[in-house]
């Protein structure tokens, strides 16, 4: 056998890269990550934030399999809150204002420190194919580096177009040096290019800014993690506020004024863009009825230094960015830093993947993040990570690691992608996922440890944590089982003071704290029990709401039984009669593995799956 | 689907115009081949007069309309041919077509396509095909409200209701700082539910006047031997049907016949008396009465006024309990006895020998089923069992979300029930996809940073 100095190469070095190499790495291959520029390792080109609705929950699945997103964000972090505490346990989810300094300091470090990695500066042009078959990549300069598997993270690096007013050149994030040929020697390869958009606005600096004009939002109070595993070391007394501004009637009338001068409305985007990150253009002329847009400053970095004036991406000419700026409360001396501009990038029809990320054309060629035409880092960082699972598990010739829509939000993006294909840069939302009651905050660990120690991606110090908050969670449980709240004196003004109606004789504790009045944390306190808020947490919402997460579980158990529906490899949509002309071409197209997965293809419908069994019964006696 | 299918539209020998209709991709190449003027380069929705032919022979003189893809029925590209009357021409211009590479269609194969092909949605698929059932103007109405959409319209709005609900909270969510979205309290989803859960019982209520139209009311007269049941259905049907004699026990089997009563269909039984026989078939035909007994929407009850209540009356009685009841006390000019157990029915007093009972009963008839308000109203009633079941589903659903607002339930799980209220009403009209929350979220909220 020829001598592989590597056993995969994973291409760019952002937030799916840099999760693809590490994981690739600990799971024992011999890794290189190829970037562009070492600098700009696990960048953050647009917003200074991390988590969000749902986003938050999928940096806590990151973590909990193993990944480094969230524990690299704790140590970095500015600010940090919990959304949507009281619309319900479900959709509870982190969010931070991340650090454009540290948090890529910090990544680096780690890189350097992780054993099977290598770190090379370079440019990607071409792929090696034999035979349907990746077996390698050569450099802009030349050189050949050969592997068993590729994983491309590139980014908005592909073949990608920056665009501001009327002029547009050739670059990456902050204008840096791009791929230029690395898409053409995909689209040779036979994958399907799509193009699509995003953009950024100005950065302003921190001492223009005029803070008795604008509002102050703090972060929470009490310490929060992303990481399943360690405490948080940062200050909670000491965290980064964010400030928010709005825009006005003159900040509109300007744009309108001027719309012929920036590239979007001037014809000169191609692309597609995201609707859930519209330029402030874009809200103007769609949203013309409203006289004002909320404008957010976030800290970008410790140093204070810059701040994001969120909610303004633009196109607008750099004179014209400036005027806009100064229109509004706060801003009206502001300096900018850095422009706003939007990027036109190459990326894969996600349709054109399988699964575990794998492209169906070429074998051991896998892609993950933006290339896949998702958007945000922790979208991103997700796929990089199950990619180089998912690659190390194509080496080792095991079965793929693939995430249900019931088991995590990883589940959800990646079935998404692969089964809806898209038409704008994807972001997940909590919509998105259908059983998001079990797809919690609070759950993630208990979702998918185990996966990740069984992958070796969690160590034995992180499990044996784990391991001990299972067991301080059987522990409650047990004792709010065995042990009752009597009818006497105190408990009944305990009662009393919560509202709650007396009671004859004594009930469980578990029963008690069915009341939505109780609360868990309070009642505990009360008891002189002592627990942490996050074991506390995960034992309320399991029994206060535990007639709907058993509902939830029954749908779930609908879905599996369709998932466990094979569809033979073989099958000639052409033959299964009476399915409508758009599902015959859609199927024909992304050629699912179970029922469950072509009853998720849009524009499948629920009378074209009944017709796929009956036909599949008759022919390949299916049960 | 690829094949080119083709059917007579008409019926044969009654008509004197026949139409032949093709779809396809090869519809128009395929009468091309037969007829003697070039179809391909006519545009859609055209009409081109000419000759059939076979060779050189000239079978019939034509009109031909072309509809192209997509915008025809099917949404494929349809010929069709209007023909003379007679079975002759259409015989050899099917035989004609079949052997120029178009296949026989399959009953109701044209509608199939236009559903499979997205032409049309199931309610309007549903409704095409009543209207090829319908036997009187008022289920055709009713079938053609369905085509027209306004039950499809109807069910929408609601759901247009509960998406923009849905919409809403799902922005509460996922943009917890977005200020410009109302934040959705408890106070707003129990305001839209009532107003959904208030359309949908007005959709189940006027349900069963929809299934009277469509299938029409089915009368059974009941009653002991040589009561008058066959007089009274001469009467109603205007002619003799029914064999009238002294004779017990005459009418042995079931009679039918049927009338319109403002434009709805009414069905009427005349069953054989009911009482014990020993008679084989007699008794077979007592048999059928009591399985039409279950089946009718109505039972005409007939007693002899002239007689006492008796044993037989009684065993008759005991058939209909739960049926609705119309009482006639027939040979009214004989006698006038009331029965106390028949007093909470509805009941007549009538000569069947007088002509004026047809008018008395027909119009009781009417104001028992309301069917003043069924001729009256715009006919936009759901009548298919599938649709009703769902309703009903619908409606449940509604009830659970009624309770659940009156407990503190956060906000995320009490929409579970909200789409789920979503999704069974999209079953009904066979439209359920997700893609349109997200475009709803996205069009009415300016979102994003």
């Amino acid at each position: 056998m020829i001598y592989m100095k590597y056993d995969i190469i994973v291409v760019g070095g952002g937030h799916a890269g840099c999760e693809a190499s590490l994981a690739s790495a600990r799971m024992g291959k011999k890794t290189l990550l190829i970037t562009g520029n070492i600098k700009n390792i696990a960048d953050m080109p647009c917003n200074p934030s991390i988590g969000g609705s749902a986003k938050g929950i999928v940096v806590r699945e990151i973590d909990a399999l193993g990944g480094e997103m969230g524990y690299n964000t704790d140590k970095t972090l500015l600010q940090i809150k919990m959304l949507n505490v009281k619309k319900g346990p479900g959709v509870r989810s982190l969010r931070a204002q991340g650090c454009k300094v540290n948090y890529p300091k910090e990544m680096i470090k780690t890189l350097k420190n992780q054993k099977n990695l290598d770190v090379e500066e370079n440019f990607v042009k071409e792929l090696i194919v034999e035979k349907n078959e990746v077996k390698g990549i050569i450099t802009e300069d030349g050189k050949k580096e050969e592997s068993k598997c590729v994983i491309l993270t590139t980014g908005t690096y592909l073949n990608s177009d920056i665009l501001c007013a009327h002029e547009s050149y050739k670059g990456g994030p902050h204008g840096e040096k791009n791929s230029m040929f690395l898409s053409e020697s995909l689209k040779k390869n036979g994958l399907k290019i799509i193009r699509l958009k995003t953009g950024t606005p100005p950065r302003i600096l921190k001492s223009s800014i005029n803070f008795d004009e604008v509002k102050i939002e703090y972060g929470d109070n009490e310490k929060l993690s992303f990481s399943n595993f360690y405490e948080p070391t940062y200050d909670v007394e000491n965290q980064k506020p964010c400030y928010l501004t709005y825009t006005n009637p003159e900040t509109h009338k300007i744009i309108k004024e001027n719309l012929d001068k920036c590239a979007l409305y001037s014809g000169m985007i191609k692309g597609v863009g995201p609707r859930y990150c519209p330029s402030i253009e874009d809200k103007v002329v769609k949203f013309s009825d409203k006289d004002r847009h909320q404008i957010f400053l976030e800290p970008e970095r410790s140093d204070d230094i810059e701040y994001y004036v969120g909610g303004f991406s633009t196109t607008m000419p750099h004179n014209i960015q400036e005027k806009l700026l100064h229109t509004m409360d706060g801003l009206k001396e502001c300096i900018i830093t850095k422009y706003g501009y939007a990027i036109e990038y190459d990326a894969i029809d996600p349709t054109e993947l399988k699964m575990n990320l794998e492209t169906k054309k070429i074998n051991g060629l896998f892609t993950a993040g933006q290339i896949n035409g998702t958007s945000g880092y922790e979208e991103a960082a997700a796929q990089g990570l199950m990619a180089g699972i998912n690659a190390v598990l194509k080496i080792d010739n095991k079965s793929p690691f693939i995430l249900k829509r019931n088991e995590a939000y990883i589940g959800v993006l990646i079935d998404d992608l692969i089964n809806k294909g898209i038409t704008e840069p994807y972001r997940l939302l909590t919509s998105r996922a259908e059983f998001r009651l079990l797809l919690r905050h609070d759950n993630a660990a208990l979702r998918l440890t185990e996966y990740g120690r069984s992958l070796g991606l969690i160590d034995d110090e992180k499990y044996s944590i784990y391991k001990e908050k299972l067991k301080k969670i059987n522990d409650l449980e047990k004792y709010l089982n065995n042990n009752f709240f009597e009818n006497n004196m105190n408990n009944n003004n305990y009662l009393k003071n919560k509202n709650s109606s007396l009671i004859n004789g004594k009930i469980k504790l578990i029963e008690l704290i069915k009341r939505p009045e109780i609360d868990l944390q309070d009642l505990l306190k009360y008891l002189n029990i002592k627990e942490s808020k996050e074991i506390i947490d995960i034992v309320e919402t399991n029994i206060k709401y535990e007639g709907y997460i058993n509902k939830t579980k029954s749908e779930v158990n609908k879905m599996l039984k369709l998932e466990e529906k094979q569809i033979p490899e073989d099958i000639d949509y052409n033959k299964v009669k009476n399915i409508a002309t758009e599902a015959k071409q859609k199927l024909s197209l992304i050629r699912p593995i179970t029922i469950g997965q072509a009853s998720r293809i849009s524009g499948v419908n629920p009378s074209d799956i009944t017709m796929l069994l009956v036909y599949l019964k008759k022919e390949y006696n299916n049960e | 689907m690829n094949d080119t299918i083709c059917a007579i539209g008409t019926l044969v020998g009654e008509s004197s115009i026949n139409l032949i209709r093709i779809s396809g991709n090869k519809s128009i190449e395929i009468v091309n081949k037969i007829f003697d003027k070039d179809l391909t380069k006519k545009e859609s929705h055209t009409i081109t007069y000419g000759f059939i032919v076979d060779e050189k022979e000239k079978i019939d003189e034509v009109l031909v309309s072309v509809f192209k893809s997509p915008r025809s029925f099917t949404t494929e590209d349809i010929v069709e041919i209007n023909t003379h009357g007679g079975k002759a021409p259409v015989k050899k211009i099917m035989e004609l077509l079949l052997n120029n590479g178009a296949r026989l269609a399959e009953p109701g194969e044209f509608l199939k396509r236009a559903f499979l092909n997205g032409r049309i949605d199931l309610i309007e698929a549903e409704s095409v095909s009543d209207m090829i059932n319908a036997k009187t103007e008022s289920a055709r109405k009713m079938s053609m409200k369905g085509i027209d959409k306004e039950i499809s319209n109807r069910i929408n709005s609601l759901r247009e209701i509960l998406l923009s609900l849905i919409a809403n909270i799902e922005v509460n969510i996922d943009y917890p700082e977005y200020e410009d979205a109302v934040i959705v309290t408890k106070e707003l989803i129990n305001e839209k539910n009532i107003e959904i859960k208030n359309k949908i019982e007005e959709l189940i209520d006027s349900s069963n006047n929809g299934l009277i139209v469509k299938n029409g009311l089915n009368v059974a007269i009941v009653g002991k031997p040589n009561v008058g049941k066959s007089s009274i259905l001469n009467s109603l049907l205007g002619e003799e049907k029914a064999i009238v004699t002294d004779i017990k026990g005459t009418t042995r089997d079931i009679v039918e016949g049927n009338i319109l009563i403002n434009g709805i269909d009414v069905y009427l039984y005349d069953t054989a008396g009911i009482r014990e026989t020993d008679e084989l078939v007699e008794s077979i035909g007592i048999e059928k009465s009591i399985s039409k007994i279950k089946e009718s929407d109505l039972v005409l009850f007939v007693l002899d006024s002239s007689s006492n209540f008796d044993y037989e009356d009684k065993k008759v009685l005991d058939n209909i309990k739960n049926k609705k009841v119309l009482v006639i006390y027939n040979k009214i000019d004989l006698g006038n006895k009331k029965v106390k157990e028949l007093e909470k029915y509805d009941s007549l007093n009538i000569s069947a020998k007088n002509k004026n009972c047809v008018e008395i009963i027909k119009q009781k008839i009417f104001e028992m089923f309301n069917l003043d308000d069924i001729s009256n109203s715009d006919f936009t009633y759901i009548s298919n069992v599938r649709q009703i079941s769902l309703l009903k589903k619908c409606l449940k659903i509604s009830e659970d979300i009624e309770n659940e607002i009156k407990k503190d339930i956060p906000i995320d799980l009490m929409e579970i029930n909200i789409k789920l209220l979503w999704e069974t009403l999209g079953e009904i009209t066979g439209n359920v996809y997700k893609e349109e929350l997200l475009d709803e979220i996205f069009s009415k909220f300016c979102l994003g940073k």
